[in-house]
């Protein structure tokens, strides 16, 4: 039985009561745990560095070159705080409240509130260290509202708070590197975790420059490797993110919760080209400006501004009048795609839609514009080579995020003892759909403030464990595994390339497993999957050697994980039989098109259990209970 | 179209290297620098020879990852991108493009186009943060910052330690690298209190780390995917001289 | 200005550790710069008297410029300053060669200021023609030409008089205001001044200095032999 710890007493307490409750470790003996946190964007760079703060030996791993590179650079739009500096109205419980019903009621009510609850702390510590954030002429922090809320609350650095947060926790992290509390290890791969008598005590890991397979021990280890994404193919992520530590942990006994809950976000440009390699962004806080459409008739090719008034279908504005463009993710990128699907689409493919910033530059003027989404018009210009300011710009929905994640419980630790997972890693706080400008905070506050509080309750009953041996025989094992994988996958010697069986395989489950799902498509994906599989590892070409800088091999790894988490995913989007968030299943609509959730028999979150290769794998519920907020249909009309 | 490619290849840090030349038949405008040399791989592993090693990530200009020396210059012929923002429509059918890694001395050659900038790294360690602990935070809006002073420590701060700064400068200098951080934490009433000791430490372990000096061409500044100006650059000489003499 | 030998650390020197860093050694190198931007105008405005049809003018002030003490002090640091200038331009030259080791294959020419990339070169050949006009120098003092002893005046009109000496004085003014192109504004970058408003001024000034001062003392020899 999954057992989420939430701590006892009223929402608005629990956190403050654990914090005051749980068990601590003196300095003394901080100086005696070892931690390994793998990944170091804005969770894990801030949570390396608090823990390191602390006193805590920390070895942190990164795949880039430098921690600074990691994807959560790319976070464009801003974060959210319950400041309610703009006087309207927000609080902590309105962040929560927006929250769980922005992720359809799937999400923790506790983890969510404390989110909301340490928003605040987020904002002041960001600041602290010199994240330049918009400020009024005043001199005061500037607020902007943000897809699918009521308020203004989220803060921003022009179109990229992502850059700004991510460094300020990376600078951080340097400054412990350089006060020798934590050390880099970058331009390594995560192969395996280490689990022994039931704890996780270390990492296999494969040094991408020498090839050298390394072993690594420590008293707990913290995932923070963000989102998979990328198993779509194309998708707005790092062409290098990866599920792989993820899977990792999963075969090792950390269960994965609602792996399917993923995020198709609604702005991004077009695929262009065949040999496309990935998607960028248009950040959402568009939508606060830009209007949406189609031609009202299939198949208009004029100019977009040759279109008059009365031709133009503003679907969101039509269908969602209460809030119009600003609708959730999930529910603009729906909406998209029923408009394309339906023969209305745009741009030489028919795959995309308007967003047009006619009016807004009309009603502010060029200039305010300019200032407020001036970078972004400046990228989506280099991209395309149109100009946002005189022709509306061109986006559809891509694979962004994912809701889904491994199971953790209230301390943020997994299935497996000493396994925290944090940020897009976990699952626990954005249900089937997650808002805008909730990530970076959430992975944040994960970081800073969560993870290096619940960590000291679990190493406190480590302290008289000794540096953990990695002469242990579990490393023996492990590392032989990994070595043996590398080993067959260059031995096959095939004919096609890695690239292009990710790209089959991202094509699958964007056609039968994305944005609209059902379940004679996810069989059918199920069934391709397992096919595609058995062809990879019969047909697959990986040049060069195992002892080399060998990019082909590490996507050779990567991409042999992404079979069976798609398998995971879709078995996940098969069993759940309503629509919710992200998740739309076509059998479970209402007549109008919108999602229908099925509250009595789904409102849990879906933890799946690693039974062995050829095995299904085993589903456990942890059911949710809202005590603290009236389960509604989420509508945005 | 058709293309003539120049690359570098190097198989390791120790190996001498040498130019390669490829003939490239079926490029398309639309496909993006990195793209075409994901075609190129993808050929070149079909014919069994080694696929080009270069590095990349985001691909779309935020994390600083890719990043190399197309015909002369950082980030091809275009201002104001990175590398995989460089789209294959700015070269003509039958050009001849030279692909070369990054070279300074302080960036060594991993592998083919791939360079080592963990120097960045190791500069930004020297001092480029404010020492607060997470916690120690006061109130975001108890110190009002001009919204100038933030805009300017924002421009500065948008630097992402891609390193063309380094390889457009014919000294190999990193002096627009080190003094956006300078100039970002030092503009900020946050940073102010460290900032006699950040230039000094940056500086030295700049001098350490086998840089070369500025000698103000500006190549930086004109070079950089982000635009950072070099008004950074005069702003850190003037902490520096504040930090030494004052 | 002469540095026993063993004190000199050549390593130091490359590592910049002489004075403390690479940044410090630019500002010496820019003080001492700015010091000879300041100087050649002084010398600029002496060298006109050299117009006048009176030698006595221009040997007065030449007279006065070696003998009277506070400008034998001031020689003193003008050479000092010409030395680090010189010390310094090398020394930071070769850090930024071994900056580089591999050379890039291909380099497209920067758009930005073309003299910039040139200041070793430009800087040495200003320093062989200082060298050549020392020894003018000495020549004088050491009486090789007719005349007094400070007949500079008789000196300059003599060696203006050969067409040869003047193409090498000619050129190597126009590599002087190559040089000083890119020297004026790049030692007020040094110095740390860099803002919207003084910028464009400071570049609009050390254009028009780089372009004057060099005509200016081109124009002597051109109207020695042509008009006198």
């Amino acid at each position: 039985m999954l057992n989420s710890k939430i701590p006892d007493g009223p929402l608005a307490e629990k956190w403050t009561r654990y914090k005051a409750t749980c068990k601590l470790v003196s300095p003394a003996n901080k100086k005696k745990l070892d931690i390994i946190v793998v990944g170091a964007g804005a969770a894990g760079a801030a949570a390396a560095a608090s823990m390191a703060e602390l006193g805590y030996n920390v070895k942190v791993f990164v795949y880039q070159d430098s921690s600074r590179r990691a994807h959560s650079i790319a976070s464009q739009g801003g974060i959210n705080a319950t400041k309610n500096y703009k006087n309207d109205g927000d609080s902590d419980y309105r962040l929560f409240y927006d929250m769980i019903k922005g992720g359809d009621f799937r999400a923790r009510e506790a983890n969510v509130y404390r989110l909301a609850e340490i928003s605040n702390n987020v904002i002041d510590q960001f600041v602290a260290q010199g994240v330049p954030f918009a400020r009024e002429y005043s001199g005061y922090l500037a607020n902007r509202s943000f897809g699918g809320v009521q308020v203004s609350r989220t803060f921003y650095a022009q179109g990229q708070t992502g850059q700004q947060c991510t460094l300020a926790a990376y600078q951080a992290l340097m400054r412990q590197i350089k006060a020798g509390k934590a050390e880099m290890y970058s331009r390594r791969f995560v192969m395996d975790l280490i689990v022994i008598d039931g704890k996780a005590r270390g990492i296999i890991t494969r040094n991408l420059v020498t090839g050298e397979i390394e072993r690594h021990g420590a008293h707990a280890v913290v995932f923070a490797t963000g989102g998979f994404g990328t198993v779509y193919y194309l998708s707005t992520l790092a062409i290098n993110s990866n599920g792989s530590a993820a899977m990792a942990a999963y075969r090792k006994g950390a269960f994965m919760a609602n792996p399917s809950m993923a995020q198709i976000h609604p702005t991004s440009i077009p695929v262009l080209n065949d040999y496309q390699a990935k998607l960028t962004l248009m950040s959402e806080s568009l939508r606060n400006d830009g209007r949406v459409w189609v031609p009202k008739n299939k198949g208009d090719k004029r100019n977009p501004n040759d279109i008059p008034e009365e031709e133009r279908d503003y679907y969101l504005e039509r269908r969602y009048p209460a809030f119009g463009n600003l609708v959730p993710r999930d529910v603009a990128s729906r909406a998209a795609k029923e408009r394309c699907d339906a023969g209305y689409g745009v741009g030489s493919t028919g795959l995309s839609v308007y967003l047009d910033f006619r009016d807004a530059i009309k009603a502010q003027g060029k200039q305010a514009i300019a200032d407020k989404y001036g970078n972004l018009f400046d990228l989506y210009t280099k991209i395309t080579g149109m100009d946002p300011y005189t022709e509306p710009m061109r986006i559809y929905p891509a694979s962004h995020y994912t809701m889904g994640g491994l199971w953790v419980d209230y301390n943020l630790m997994t299935t497996i003892q000493g396994l925290y997972a944090i940020g897009e890693a976990n699952f626990s706080d954005h249900g089937a759909n997650r808002l805008g400008a909730s990530s970076l905070l959430q992975c944040a506050g994960d970081g800073y403030f969560i993870l290096p509080v619940t960590i000291g309750d679990y190493l406190s009953e480590e302290i008289k464990t000794p540096k953990i041996s990695v002469d242990d025989p579990a490393f023996d094992k492990a590392e032989k595994e990994a070595a043996d994988k590398l080993k067959k996958l260059l031995s096959i010697n095939g004919t096609q390339t890695v690239t292009s069986f990710h790209k089959r395989l991202g094509h699958i489950m964007w056609q039968y497993s994305g944005m609209v799902r059902n379940e004679e498509g996810l069989n059918k994906a199920l069934k391709e999957v397992n096919e595609l599989r058995e062809e990879f590892w019969k047909d697959v070409k990986v040049p060069g050697k195992i002892d080399e800088f060998n990019h082909e091999l590490e996507k050779a790894f990567r991409v042999a994980d992404f079979f069976d988490l798609a398998e995971l995913i879709i078995t996940d989007a098969l069993h759940r039989k309503e629509s919710c968030g992200a998740h739309f299943r076509e059998e479970y609509q209402t007549e109008e098109g919108e999602p229908l959730r099925n509250d009595e028999e789904y409102m849990y979150v879906a933890a799946w259990e690693y039974t062995g290769e050829k095995s299904a794998p085993k589903l456990h519920k942890e059911p949710l209970t809202f005590e603290n907020v009236k389960v509604t249909k989420r509508s945005y009309k | 179209m058709k293309i003539t490619l120049d690359i570098w290849r190097q198989k390791s840090p120790n190996d001498k290297g040498k130019f390669v030349r490829y003939e490239l038949d079926g490029v398309s405008k639309e496909m993006t620098f990195l793209e075409m040399l994901d075609y190129l791989n993808d050929k070149l592993i079909k014919a069994g020879d080694e696929p080009v090693a270069f590095d990349s990530d985001c691909r779309e200009g935020i994390c600083g990852t890719c990043g190399l020396f197309i015909n002369g210059r950082p980030n091809g012929p275009v201002k104001g991108i990175t590398t995989c923002q460089l789209n294959m429509s700015v070269f003509k059918d039958g050009d001849t493009i030279t692909v070369e890694p990054f070279r300074a001395k302080a960036f060594p050659v991993i592998k083919d186009l791939i360079v080592d900038r963990s120097s960045f790294d190791k500069l930004i360690q020297s001092g480029g943060f404010i020492s607060v602990n997470t916690g120690a935070a006061p109130e975001a809006n108890s110190i009002p910052i001009k919204k100038e002073i933030a805009e300017r420590a924002f421009d500065a701060g948008i630097c992402i330690g891609c390193g063309s700064c380094v390889a457009a400068c014919k000294n190999a200098s990193a002096m627009l690298f080190v003094s956006a951080k300078i100039s970002q934490l030092a503009l900020l009433p946050q940073g102010q209190t460290e900032a006699k000791e950040r230039v000094r430490t940056m500086i030295r372990e700049m001098d350490r780390l086998g840089f070369g000096n500025c000698t103000n061409t500006g190549a930086c500044e004109a070079e950089c995917p982000k635009e950072i100006s070099l008004w950074n650059i005069a702003k850190m000489n003037r902490e520096y001289y504040k930090a030494t003499l004052g | 200005m002469c540095f026993p030998a063993k004190i000199i650390n050549f390593n130091h020197i490359l590592m910049g550790k002489l004075f403390g860093s690479s940044l410090a050694q630019k500002l010496v190198m820019a003080l001492a710069g700015f010091f000879l931007i300041l100087f050649l105008l002084v010398h600029l405005s002496i060298n006109l008297l050299l117009l006048g049809d009176n030698p006595e003018t221009f040997n007065r002030a030449a007279a006065f410029m070696s003998g009277f003490w506070l400008v034998k002090i001031f020689e003193v640091v003008l050479i000092g300053g010409l030395l680090i200038h010189i010390i310094m331009g090398i020394t930071l030259q070769i850090q930024n060669w071994i900056a580089r080791p591999t050379r890039y294959k291909k380099r497209y020419p920067s758009q930005t200021s073309f003299f910039s990339k040139y200041m070793i070169w430009t800087g040495g050949i200003v320093f062989i023609f200082l060298f050549i006009h020392f020894l003018n120098f000495w020549f004088v003092r050491l009486g090789f030409v007719e005349g007094d002893h400070h007949n500079f005046y008789g000196m300059a009109h003599q060696l203006f008089s050969y067409m040869g000496y003047n193409i090498i004085y000619w050129i190597s003014f126009l590599i002087l205001g190559f040089h000083l192109h890119h020297a004026f504004q790049s030692a007020f970058q040094t110095f740390g001044l860099n803002n919207r408003k003084c910028t464009p001024v400071i570049k609009t000034i050390g254009i028009i200095y780089s372009i004057l001062v060099p005509l200016g003392f081109a124009l002597i020899p051109f109207v020695i032999y042509f008009f006198k």
